[in-house]
């Protein structure tokens, strides 16, 4: 089984971003399980969101302590929340900053950064940067195609809007791919 | 047909599929999602049914109450706070013998105010007189809904059905799920057919008040046509299992108890998490297995017993309750131990995961080692600074 633990803000998309990595992963033949932590949710507060991936029934239904992947939406959370704790040896973490990282991640780790702000500003034309990862993630970990995200996206946004968002999951994804 | 989606609205979705008449609810978290949907379905006509708006939770059962005296099938859904409010109600629905069913999307109780999963609201109510189901997943948690009519309606039971599923840890939880169609539910659930309803031109009255001579017998028959549902869950889940290959016919589940050494009882999406950890504990040598309890009311005394009783190779079990009856024990230990009365195997009763306390299988395996070294009957995983 393989996890991921979305850190984000409440209104960045963490909860939806996690549904539709899920429903991606499960075109993809695979189970998935997607949760949120469950908070009170509110505009600005950190929050965080869960997917498990595997090729057998999930059953286990603890929060995710132990993630193989980790997104992390916005990089100011990393000084006030241990963002990085428990990541797997081997892992990958993405985070959103156009920064060069200023943070230390633990050993072992792979670090991908990239400025999903300004992308999803390009594409969206607003800072939401949920979409935009989500291109990074598939790109990053293979656990999802890019074909099942294209569709997750039709699915939950109509039209321009749709189109839009995969705007910036492609962009999110060719320059992760191009990075590699 | 197997789908991804959220627990509520896979909920949704079977209640949709079948077919109430009449919906009545109030929005309270983690319900809410379940009667947006339905809301959702009636007004664009995916629905024929009438959706009743009220004020409260009091009045959405009570809309129940009418309806579902007036013979058509009726469907409710809340959680904590909201089934609070309707304590009078169920009982009134319970006596008057009407098989409405409700969703609890489980959520503990205030004070203080939580809006997270354990069992309080829902076990509070045990004395009621309703069916109590409770799933480990999605998929039962859509399933249990067409049991539920089925049994509730069956005439030999006429009473209302809980189908409790974690607040939060399902209900609000994207996973796969076999979906049923329309075909199949009608093949599954007959349309309902009370042998009493209000009538205008063939009057009867519900609830008249019972004088002593006769109350007694009311509540006698009650209890027993909630005992004789334990064969009618049987027959609808074989019946269920032969058109779907789901089989809810046991009212509790046994995982790996064959030669179980510690056996942990346990309801609810908390099992998936155990099954886990015994899987873990197994591989390590450990012989221990968990006894699943499906549905709490009636309570599976008798499947308990033939489980554990006879069983030689049982030296402890370990009760795990997300729900307490305060002053005494979790409700479930306190039900085990009635249905093991002469047993010698000790029952160690653990209350855990309250208020949305999250459980992690070492969670599980620690109150396992708590067992062998005897010690229960107990808080777990309380913060140092109460102790």
């Amino acid at each position: 089984m393989r996890e991921l633990r979305i850190h984000g803000r409440g209104g960045q998309g963490s909860v939806t971003a996690a549904e539709l990595i899920a429903v991606a992963a499960f075109e993809g033949g695979v189970f998935a399980q997607a949760f949120p932590a469950f908070g009170v949710e509110r505009r600005g507060a950190p929050v965080q969101a869960f997917v498990r991936f595997d090729n057998k029934k999930i059953r286990k239904r603890s929060q995710v302590y132990e993630p193989d992947y980790i997104i992390v939406q916005d990089s100011t959370l990393i000084k006030d929340v241990n963002v990085f704790l428990g990541v797997k040896p081997g892992g990958i973490v993405i985070v959103n900053t156009e920064k060069k990282p200023d943070f230390k991640i633990p050993e072992g780790v792979k670090l991908i950064t990239i400025d999903a702000t300004s992308i999803a500003l390009k594409a969206l034309g607003l800072p939401i940067t949920n979409t935009t990862l989500m291109g990074a993630f598939a790109a990053a970990t293979g656990e999802i195609q890019f074909a099942a995200l294209e569709n997750a996206l039709k699915h939950r946004f109509k039209g321009e809007l749709a189109t839009r968002n995969i705007a910036a999951a492609k962009t999110a994804f060719d320059f992760v791919k191009g990075a590699a | 047909m197997m789908e991804i989606t959220e627990g509520s609205h896979a909920v949704a979705e079977a209640v949709r599929l079948c077919r109430p008449q009449v919906v009545s609810a109030y929005p309270i978290t983690p319900q809410t999602h379940i009667v947006e949907a339905l809301a959702d379905f009636v007004a664009n006509g995916k629905l024929d049914a009438e959706y009743i708006n009220v004020e409260n939770e009091f009045s959405a059962l009570s809309a129940c109450v009418g309806a579902s005296a007036a013979g058509s099938r009726t469907y409710s859904a809340t959680t904590s706070q909201g089934l609070a409010l309707m304590f009078e109600v169920c009982f009134n629905a319970a006596g008057m013998r009407l098989p409405i069913v409700m969703s609890i999307a489980n959520r503990a109780l205030g004070a203080p105010l939580s809006i997270w999963n354990d069992m309080q609201d829902s076990i509070s109510l045990r004395d009621a007189g309703w069916l109590q189901f409770y799933a480990e997943d999605n998929q039962e948690a859509t399933d249990l809904h067409y049991i539920a009519y089925r049994v509730s309606e069956d005439r030999k039971v006429l009473l209302p059905s809980f189908v409790c599923f974690d607040g939060f840890i399902l209900s609000h939880t994207y996973e796969p799920v076999d979906m049923l169609t329309q075909e199949d539910v009608d093949k599954y659930l007959p349309k309902f057919n009370p042998p009493e309803r209000l009538d205008a031109a063939d009057p009867v009255s519900f609830g008249m008040y019972a004088t002593p001579e006769y109350y007694l017998e009311f509540r006698y028959e009650h209890d027993k046509a909630l005992k004789d549902a334990r064969e009618v869950i049987a027959k609808a889940g074989k019946e269920f299992a032969a058109l779907f290959g789901r089989d809810y016919s046991a009212m509790v589940e046994g995982y790996k108890l064959e030669d179980a050494e510690t056996v942990i009882v346990a309801m609810g999406s908390i099992c998936g998490t155990i099954k886990d950890s015994i899987d873990e504990m197994r591989a390590e040598g450990k012989k221990v297995g968990l006894l699943r309890i499906r549905v709490f009311r009636p309570f599976p005394s008798e499947d308990i017993t033939k489980f554990i009783k006879s069983a030689t190779h049982v030296k402890r079990i370990a009760v795990l309750d997300k729900n307490i009856s305060l002053g005494a024990k979790g409700a479930t230990a306190i039900e085990v131990k009635d249905a093991l009365y002469g047993s010698t195997v000790p029952v160690w009763n653990y209350i855990l995961g309250l208020g949305g306390r999250d459980v992690r299988k070492k969670d599980i395996k620690e109150i396992v080692v708590l067992a062998e070294k005897g010690q229960g009957d107990q808080f777990y995983g309380l913060r140092k600074e109460v102790l």
